[in-house]
């Protein structure tokens, strides 16, 4: 069997991806910018981070835990 | 009022036959790609994976049933969309489908059915597969219906009544398939995603300007609804965001349209490229979509019986033929959509339960026209069941979901876990569905201080539970009996290449 390696930094990194996509600590919050809440704009910003590290892992980390390393 | 419903129903109408007509055309024009799909050429770019696979999303669900929650309960169905869709659906999307992609261009299998038949040496299992898959498909297509009756009620103000909306969705769902052929589906779903995207966008910039801007939009709800505001309360606990996006994240991931995508892209790249934009383009949908519910809430829009909000507030707010163009566009994309949905389901029909076991020598022009009859067959009768009403759009589509999404951890075990015997792959499939339609059809009964059978338990969606369920099932199970000597063990794990 090849050797698949399992990243652990990036499931803690997809793990933080998924937790704060809802602002917990902002909870029971109604503060309102430019029109729309303010954890909905937490929710936008870290939604376009999302798409950040995902790019980044498509570039650096694609078929982690998945593909072994050959040899 | 009678030149208002003409205008309506003429945009309505103009609107679904340029629709069907551009469907037809984009499938002439693009026959050998869409040749190269119908028989599994692996060979969808990127646009098109992503836009097909988007135009799930493009469903009454996001369309009516979204908004409509947001009017009721608040916009934090925004938060519950994003984290399944944009991020857990994404990481999905690798988990599974890229696996799944490398598995399926190894071996050449075209649907879930088969990949996992083939791996444990079960037929059985295959058609397990595809008739649990089948069965969840059912009340999907129905929610389209639904929503597109409910749709034409809002937008004439109850003047067309529920069935004819339905009905009029239903027949043009049909010929989409039957005329415009088994094959163009995938890019009509590309231009009416695009068209959708930007119609939702005109619509909230419409809307906020009428009203006075965002800053009086939100001053109106802090009036009105001040609880929308505020992050949680009332139907969202924690609890519920955790159990919606998580059931809704799985099943996604074994929708047959969106399972069969995995195994068609062209290259990992478009994998690579869609994983990475998917986050965005949620974003981009959603946000618009269920901003415009939460608005209507604080505009104190009433909402007739059996209507949805969306066509009521652009009724109210943007020109006769704009709101109807808008209803017209999300109901023909929730049709093309419908399409994709009865074309896998078509493919699974036909490859994993007619070919293998009622006909293994029909020829080709056969297996299609079985697959049209099929399309027809199923689209009216769940037509005929949308008729019932059974639910809102957001409880139909939830309880969808979340039977596909019991198929999820047992598929993610199969794909990852070597040890993994048929017999644990039946044990936790099965038994998840029992759970899981137990709790769906049995009412609920009180025993001794507990309630069995209820919504919830320890607070937590009976979907949760099932699928937990289905994890230690699968694993324990697996753990303690020995694979058939039918099964391929390492079909899953060896030999897999990177591009």
């Amino acid at each position: 069997m090849t050797r698949v390696r399992i990243d652990y930094r990036w499931v803690a990194v997809f793990a933080i991806l998924v937790t704060f996509a809802v602002p917990w600590f902002l909870w029971g919050d109604s503060r309102v910018f430019a029109g729309l809440p303010l954890w909905l704009w937490w929710h936008i910003g870290w939604m376009g981070l999302t798409a950040v590290v995902f790019h980044l892992f498509t570039r650096t980390a694609w078929d982690r835990g998945i593909v072994g390393e050959g040899r | 009022m009678v030149s208002a419903l003409g205008i309506q129903l003429g945009v309505v109408g103009a609107y679904l036959v340029v629709a069907l007509a551009v469907g037809l055309l984009a499938y002439r024009l693009t026959s050998r790609d869409a040749e190269d799909y119908y028989l599994a050429g692996r060979s969808i770019g990127t646009v098109v994976l992503l836009f097909t696979t988007f135009a799930t999303l493009l469903s009454a669900f996001t369309f009516f049933g979204g908004p409509d929650l947001a009017y009721r309960a608040g916009p934090e169905w925004i938060l519950v969309m994003g984290v399944m869709d944009g991020v857990l659906f994404a990481i999905l999307w690798y988990v599974v489908g890229y696996k799944q992609w490398l598995v399926g261009r190894a071996h050449g299998y075209v649907t879930l059915g088969e990949m996992l038949g083939d791996r444990f040496g079960s037929t059985r299992l295959r058609a397990v597969v595809a008739g649990i898959s089948l069965f969840w498909l059912f009340p999907y297509v129905m929610l389209q219906q639904m929503g597109a009756g409910e749709a034409i009620v809002g937008l004439t103000n109850g003047i067309v009544p529920y069935w004819a909306g339905a009905a009029g969705i239903t027949v043009f769902m049909i010929a989409y398939v039957v005329i415009a052929g088994l094959r163009g589906v995938a890019w009509t779903d590309t231009l009416q995603g695009l068209f959708m995207l930007g119609v939702v966008w005109l619509a909230v910039g419409w809307v906020a300007t009428a009203a006075g801007g965002p800053t009086a939009l939100s001053n109106a709800l802090a009036t009105n609804n001040p609880e929308f505001l505020a992050l949680g309360g009332g139907l969202y606990s924690p609890q519920f965001i955790i159990s919606s996006a998580v059931t809704i994240a799985f099943g996604v991931a074994m929708f047959p349209q969106i399972n069969q995508r995995f195994f068609v892209a062209k290259s990992s790249a478009v994998l690579k490229r869609s994983f990475a934009l998917w986050p965005v383009l949620v974003v981009l949908l959603f946000v618009p979509a269920f901003i415009l519910g939460t608005w209507a809430a604080g505009l104190g829009i009433s909402v007739p019986e059996g209507a949805n909000v969306l066509p009521v507030l652009l009724n109210e707010y943007t020109p006769v033929w704009f709101a109807a163009l808008v209803i017209a566009g999300a109901m023909a994309a929730m049709m093309s959509s419908s399409d994709s949905m009865l074309l896998s389901g078509s493919s699974y029909f036909t490859r994993d339960l007619y070919r293998p076991f009622v006909n293994p020598d029909a020829s080709e022009a056969r297996e299609a026209w079985l697959a049209r009859i099929g399309v027809a067959l199923f689209a009216t009768l769940t037509f005929v069941a949308s008729l019932f009403r059974p639910g809102t759009l957001v409880s139909v589509g939830d309880t969808a979901f979340g039977g596909f999404a019991q198929m999820a951890l047992p598929v993610i075990v199969a794909l990852y876990w070597a040890r993994t015997t048929r017999t644990g792959m039946f044990a936790g499939i099965l038994g998840s569905q029992a759970f899981y339609l137990a709790h769906v059809f049995v009412p609920a009964v009180e025993v001794g201080s507990m309630t069995l059978f209820g919504a919830t338990y320890l607070t937590w969606d009976y979907a949760l539970w099932g699928m937990a369920l289905s994890a230690l099932l699968t694993v324990g199970v697996s753990a303690m009996t020995a694979a058939a000597p039918e099964e391929n063990q390492s079909r899953f794990t060896d030999g897999l290449r990177a591009d």
